[in-house]
């Protein structure tokens, strides 16, 4: 389908004279597959306007669009990697961070941005993040944290608040969630940031920042879930969301990630928490060998790689 | 085309089956290894992380088997040849990426030194237990490759035919070694670059306006892009079009599932490799493969001994199996015994594929040590009695 029909169906053909309405185009069309449209999101979701504002950032970045390749995990935001107009790589559960990590070392030209779930960076993925940050990988992790877990139906997830009803905590939410950005600053990434999908704005400079940090970047993104999330704890629609986003937003540059965990009655920290200058594990490898090891050390150069 | 002379240490050398395994990578072309600590196979990854430091490649070692067995695939993407080396716990964790690497049809190399199972098990001693994990324990269904080496020759050898059986076939391939043969110490030779043969990666030479991912070659196979190339290549898990777009629906699912079996499995030709010797007249065929042949040969030599006309046939390939060879050697056979360090599990394959041509004999062990070849021998003699087949009993031989 062409996605320009999609746009135009939406209003009453009564009431247009469609001959007179100039021909729209999404702007960021050409950073997505236009013949996987449309896609599969929820009416009110969050994910894609991540995806435009990572095809904001993208486009404005002056990046070769040939050397940046999306992996992703499983789940709503896993379908990100087969929406984006890049090499990209829809993985297994919980494991875009590994699989990112060897298509990064293997191809040291790559950008590699991972695209994924709170589920399933932190719950599955959990300890692969872990190590990932202290390892200070040059990748960028986006996480799209809408609170549950949406592709399978509205279950409880690492990061659902205290008290939120979701069907397999169905008398309501007892265990703590975690504060991601706490998690991240302690592993040791070297730029973490929290917006919401309302600061469209701050997110693509985040986005742009944490392509272009050296190291393990992370940011998290709170994001809408009406269908699973809040429709199932009477939190209205997905506008409603975004408008509480904007109203309990502040934003702390700086903040100490110990203070910045999302809980029912504080404000939403928002900003970028950490920007840290840390040998990539790239980087710190290449010394260790050189000083070690001197002229014989060859760095990796893909050799084997027959073109 | 041949072996880059890069790292490839030819001549002679005095080395056990884990090191002669990396060595053999090494000359196959490989440059990425990530892996995890696990007994018995831990030296496999010690060498690498020695040795690929000084030949160009790269060497992680990540945070469990499951990322270490996604990582090699992401960098099988970016471009490397790549292996992971295992034992069976560590196996059972990459599970779920074999199923990966064969619905994504990721070239690779997976090395499973084999120890006594289930669970923690034994260790630092043999077991051939993980036959049947290694082709059935991911979910689905699919076919791979798995070779069974039973020297650190062979170690050596049969690395370099791993990896090009997966640049080949485009799907992982697994060196079924086990404790004895990772940690036996032998004589093993390395060839000069130029005297072996490796299989480059099928790039596509299409352009990317004409390339479609997942498109089969003739032989059923589709060509590989690298990422970074302007392919724009999307690789998923599910079931996908030749695009490598999702495509979940029962067409899709029938003619992707059915295309990667088959391309295994009407290939079975130019892979499988049963080493026979005295095949042609037996009456008993031992069929063993892996560390197990090693004492299957003494068994036979002692049953020649006492006149009996026994033959033995080696799977160097367990899987696919050779199902056609082992019925053409059960049509002329009364018997077959089949030794392995497991309670029976090619034994059952051996039964398919004899059709009750011959009757077929399992001599089991549960691991911990090999063999003695006085067990196997008991049982070809007990084969013999039971095909009622005349022979010396050992105080007449002396």
């Amino acid at each position: 389908m062409n996605p320009t029909e999609i746009m135009v169906s939406d209003a009453d053909e009564k009431d247009v004279d469609t001959s007179r309405v100039a021909p729209i185009e999404n702007p960021v069309l050409s950073m997505l597959r236009q013949d996987r449209l449309p896609h599969i999101w929820c009416p009110g979701c969050g994910i894609g306007t991540v995806v435009n504002c990572f095809s904001r950032a993208l486009m404005s970045s002056g990046h070769d669009m040939n050397n940046v390749a999306v992996v992703s995990g499983i789940g709503c935001t896993g379908r990100v990697a087969g929406y984006m107009n890049l090499d990209s790589f829809h993985t297994t559960h919980g494991r875009s961070i590994p699989f990112a990590t060897g298509l990064r070392l293997a191809n040291p030209g790559l950008k590699v941005v991972v695209f994924s779930g709170d589920g399933d960076l932190f719950a599955i993925g959990g300890n692969h993040f872990l190590h990932a940050a202290r390892r200070n990988l040059d990748m960028l992790i986006v996480c799209v944290n809408n609170f549950t877990y949406g592709m399978t139906g509205g279950q409880v997830a690492p990061t659902t608040p205290l008290k939120s009803t979701q069907s397999t905590m169905p008398f309501g939410n007892f265990e703590p969630p975690m504060n991601l950005p706490f998690v991240a600053d302690a592993a040791g990434a070297s730029y973490v940031a929290r917006w919401t999908v309302f600061h469209i704005r701050q997110l693509v400079r985040a986005m742009k920042e944490g392509m272009e940090h050296k190291g393990f970047s992370f940011i998290e993104i709170m994001s809408p879930c009406p269908t699973l999330y809040l429709r199932r704890n009477k939190l209205g629609d997905g506008v409603d969301q975004v408008r509480y986003f904007k109203e309990h937003s502040v934003l702390k540059n700086g903040a100490n990630t110990q203070d910045v965990a999302i809980t029912a009655t504080d404000p939403i920290v928002v900003g970028t928490f950490v920007e840290r200058e840390r040998p990539t594990w790239l980087d710190s490898r290449n010394a260790q060998l050189t000083a070690t090891l001197g002229d014989r050390f060859v760095p990796y150069g893909g050799q084997n790689v027959q073109k | 085309m041949k072996a880059s002379p890069e790292g490839v240490l030819t001549g002679v050398h005095f080395m056990d089956g884990d090191h002669a395994a990396c060595e053999g990578a090494i000359a196959a072309g490989c440059r990425f290894v990530a892996g995890y600590p696990i007994t018995p196979s831990t030296e496999v990854v010690e060498r690498f992380s020695v040795r690929i430091p000084t030949v160009g490649g790269m060497f992680i070692q990540m945070e469990d088997e499951i990322a270490s067995s996604i990582a090699i695939q992401g960098a099988a993407w970016g471009g490397a040849k790549v292996m992971t080396v295992t034992s069976g716990p560590g196996l059972s964790l990459m599970m779920e990426h074999i199923g990966l690497a064969v619905m994504a049809e990721v070239p690779c190399v997976i090395v499973d030194v084999q120890r006594g199972g289930p669970s923690t098990g034994l260790p630092t001693l043999p077991a051939q237990a993980d036959m049947m994990q290694v082709k059935w324990g991911s979910h689905g269904d699919y076919q791979i490759i798995a070779l069974s080496p039973n020297s650190p020759q062979e170690c050596f050898d049969l690395m370099i035919r791993a990896f090009n059986l997966s640049e080949t076939w485009r799907c992982p391939v697994f060196m079924m070694m086990d404790e004895v043969v990772g940690h036996m110490v032998e004589r093993v030779e390395i060839p000069p670059a130029d005297q072996i043969e490796i299989v480059p990666r099928r790039w596509t030479t299409k352009k990317p306006s004409e390339y479609r991912a997942f498109e089969p070659g003739p032989d059923m196979v589709p060509d590989m892009a690298k990422a970074g190339d302007g392919y724009k290549l999307h690789i998923t898990g599910l079931t996908h079009d030749e695009r490598g777009y999702p495509a979940m629906n029962v067409p899709a699912q029938n003619r992707l599932v059915r295309r990667l079996s088959d391309k295994i499995l009407k290939n079975r030709d130019k892979i499988v490799d049963v080493r026979e010797d005295g095949c042609e007249d037996a009456d008993i065929i031992v069929v063993s493969y892996g560390i197990t042949s090693r004492v299957a040969g003494a068994a036979v030599e002692m049953a020649r001994g006492l006149g009996l006309k026994v033959g033995s046939a080696r799977m160097v390939v367990c899987w696919p199996f050779p199902d056609v060879e082992i019925a053409r050697l059960s049509r002329k056979a009364k018997a077959i015994v089949v030794p392995e360090l497991n309670l029976g599990q090619m034994v059952g394959e051996v039964e398919r594929a004899a059709c009750g041509d011959a009757r077929v004999y399992l001599v089991d062990h549960a691991g911990g040590s090999v063999h003695e070849p006085e067990r196997i021998l008991e049982t070809i003699l007990q084969a013999a009695r039971d095909a009622g087949l005349g022979f010396k009993t050992e105080a007449e031989r002396s």
